[in-house]
């Protein structure tokens, strides 16, 4: 793969990622934060690739470090933004009480 | 030679599941964005990522650059590595995730940005490391990306931790200045561009490469210790921006799609995101960037003499009880306070007693309550607050004059009337609640500190306002048990 078709890659990425996320509501802002910080616990794939060239053990502490992070970034940045998000869930609507009149004080 | 054996290992069928990885991403974010889709958005980003990490196991012999690399797992040492690395991280990523409270998500999300730009910075590391070892400086192709990578993923790593810390509150929120702060950070800035430089145009120097890391790293505690903490959702959130950014630079380095793809989305959603969050906040980018750089507009604190002297008129939970229970509407108005005591539950206990003597209840919500855009939203629905009490605040704005009580429940600068009436104060021009054109206020607070951003509230002096001093918790529950014996 050349240069110039990575480029074209990360142009067109760029465009997705501005298309995705035009309107989305207030409620909505923090949640989206953390999911698109889980995406880029994609850097694991990229600690991956280099694990196998590491020769000396300071490369190999580095790496596993690495690895550790990126880890830590996908898990941590997936399950809190589905615990976060959960709190939204629809729940079933609890039957809405009216306040028997004789209650009311007026 | 041929490079796979095995067709599941081959580069054509990884860059399938790559493809695969990064059209998952795109329709989970995409679900991300409605409230009814985003639990499932977020699952399928989650496959999507499942998919990349075990292509990317699979990956067997391949060609880059014209040198044939290894297997990924060439060896039973690599699989040690790599299992020690992910046992590390699981064990410490899934108990965080699970036990953090919901308050404190938004420096959860920080850490978690953090690690990923730490793990850029310290992949590009080992990646020039090896390229030295291997013959000397690579092609500019790959060492541009890698020391791109390299500054960035460091200034988000020491950043997004400092963050973390302010939110934490093991540093202080307040805006912490160094004297000549710019010319410190322009320096720091200079010195890992420079080092960069000297790199890319021929010196060979693991040296310098660490010099790089480590001027980035100062570089990115000193921008973000003077923003004050009001601007720290906007901080993260670019910081995020930028952790994508440094991960599909990473990908050019190391010719990966999944990486170049996802790393650039999440770059370019994050910039739009942070930008939303700060238009939230009628706060520009650079100007809360300006701030890092000792510039522009920031919360100095203080600041409001004219307040000084003026008293406050304090409340007790029962005549708090008797206004609420014979207004006709009530509107509650949380902030961080109420997440800080945990308050959400006695809230919804008191809403559901107050709608019970026939008040009508309803939750104003400022879009940067608390320490980030919809924090307020997450509490409350977990409280079981339903979703058509809370209202945002153009739709709760002109609710007010009509509105007989204003109940504020640990909330301070977002119904700050020095950000509509002083053009001195520093959050002059944040849209605020305009709490105060209600029949009365009150304000629950620990204390009479200031806000976050540390600045005095006027509000508190108003005298349709008065005050309960406590833990939000226990003084919601005083209120509520106060409600019913009426």
């Amino acid at each position: 793969m050349d240069l110039l078709t990575e480029i074209a890659i990360l142009v067109l990425a760029a465009f997705v990622g501005f298309e995705v996320i035009s309107k989305v509501p207030n409620t909505l802002h923090t949640p989206l934060m953390s999911g698109t910080n889980a995406i880029h616990g994609i850097v694991l794939v990229g600690a991956l690739l280099v694990v196998s060239q590491a020769s000396s053990t300071l490369s190999k502490v580095l790496l596993v470090v690495a690895v550790a992070f990126g880890t830590i970034n996908v898990i941590g940045g997936f399950l809190v933004t589905d615990r976060m998000l959960s709190m939204f869930k629809r729940k079933p609507e609890p039957v809405k009480e009216e306040a028997p009149a004789d209650e009311v004080e007026s | 030679m041929t490079l796979a054996t095995v067709w599941f290992r081959s580069p054509d069928f990884i860059n399938a599941l790559y493809i695969l990885a990064f059209t998952l991403f795109i329709v989970g974010l995409r679900g991300l964005t409605g409230p009814n889709t985003a639990v499932r958005g977020n699952k399928i980003a989650a496959v999507g990522m499942v998919i990349a990490v075990v292509a990317t196991l699979l990956l067997g012999e391949r060609q880059v650059h014209g040198e044939t690399l290894p297997a990924i797992i060439s060896g039973w040492s690599d699989v040690w590595l790599i299992v020690l690395g992910l046992v590390i991280g699981t064990a410490i990523g899934i108990p965080s995730a699970v036990k953090v409270k919901m308050t404190a998500i938004p420096q959860m999300v920080a850490l978690f940005n953090g690690v990923g730009g730490g793990a850029v910075a310290l992949i590009s590391w080992s990646e020039y490391r090896h390229a030295l070892e291997s013959g000397g400086n690579p092609e500019l192709q790959i060492l541009i990306p890698t020391l791109f990578a390299a500054i960035i993923g460091s200034v988000s790593f020491w950043g997004s931790n400092i963050a973390f810390g302010k939110l934490q509150e093991i540093l202080p929120g307040r805006p912490i200045q160094l004297p000549g702060q710019q010319f410190i950070n322009l320096a720091l800035l200079i010195i890992s561009v420079g080092c960069a430089v000297l790199i890319a145009t021929g010196r060979e120097s693991e040296a310098l490469f660490i010099g790089i890391l480590v001027s980035a790293a100062l570089l990115g505690n000193l921008v973000v210790l003077p923003i004050g903490g009001a601007d720290m959702p906007v901080v993260i959130s670019l910081l995020n921006a930028f952790t994508g950014l440094s991960a599909a630079a990473a990908g050019i380095a190391l010719q990966n799609t999944v990486l170049i793809v996802a790393g650039m989305i999440v770059g370019a959603s994050g910039t739009i995101l942070t930008n939303l969050m700060a238009v939230a906040m009628n706060r520009s980018v650079p100007s809360i960037i300006a701030g890092g750089f000792g510039g522009g507009t920031i919360a100095t604190g203080g600041g409001d003499d004219d307040n000084e002297g003026k008293s406050v008129r304090s409340t007790s939970a029962q005549d708090v009880a008797i206004q609420l229970a014979f207004a006709r509407l009530v509107v509650i108005v949380p902030g961080y306070g109420m997440a800080v005591a945990q308050a959400q539950h006695a809230v919804k206990e008191l809403t559901r007693v107050l709608e019970g003597k026939g008040v009508e209840v309803r939750f104003g919500i400022h879009p940067v309550a608390g320490r980030m855009p919809g924090h307020m939203n997450v509490l409350l629905a977990e409280a079981d607050v339903p979703y058509d009490q809370l209202k945002e605040m153009d739709d709760i704005n002109p609710e007010f004059p009509r509105t007989d009580v204003v109940l504020v429940i640990g909330a301070n600068d977002v119904t700050n009337p020095a950000a509509k009436d002083s053009p001195e104060s520093p959050i002059y021009g944040m849209p605020i609640l305009e709490v105060s054109n209600a029949g009365a206020v009150v304000v629950l607070k620990r204390s009479m500190g200031a806000g976050f951003a540390g600045i005095d509230n006027p509000l508190f002096y108003d005298e349709k306002t008065s005050l309960l001093f406590g833990d939000a918790k226990e003084s919601v529950g005083e209120i509520t048990a106060e409600v019913q014996s009426l």
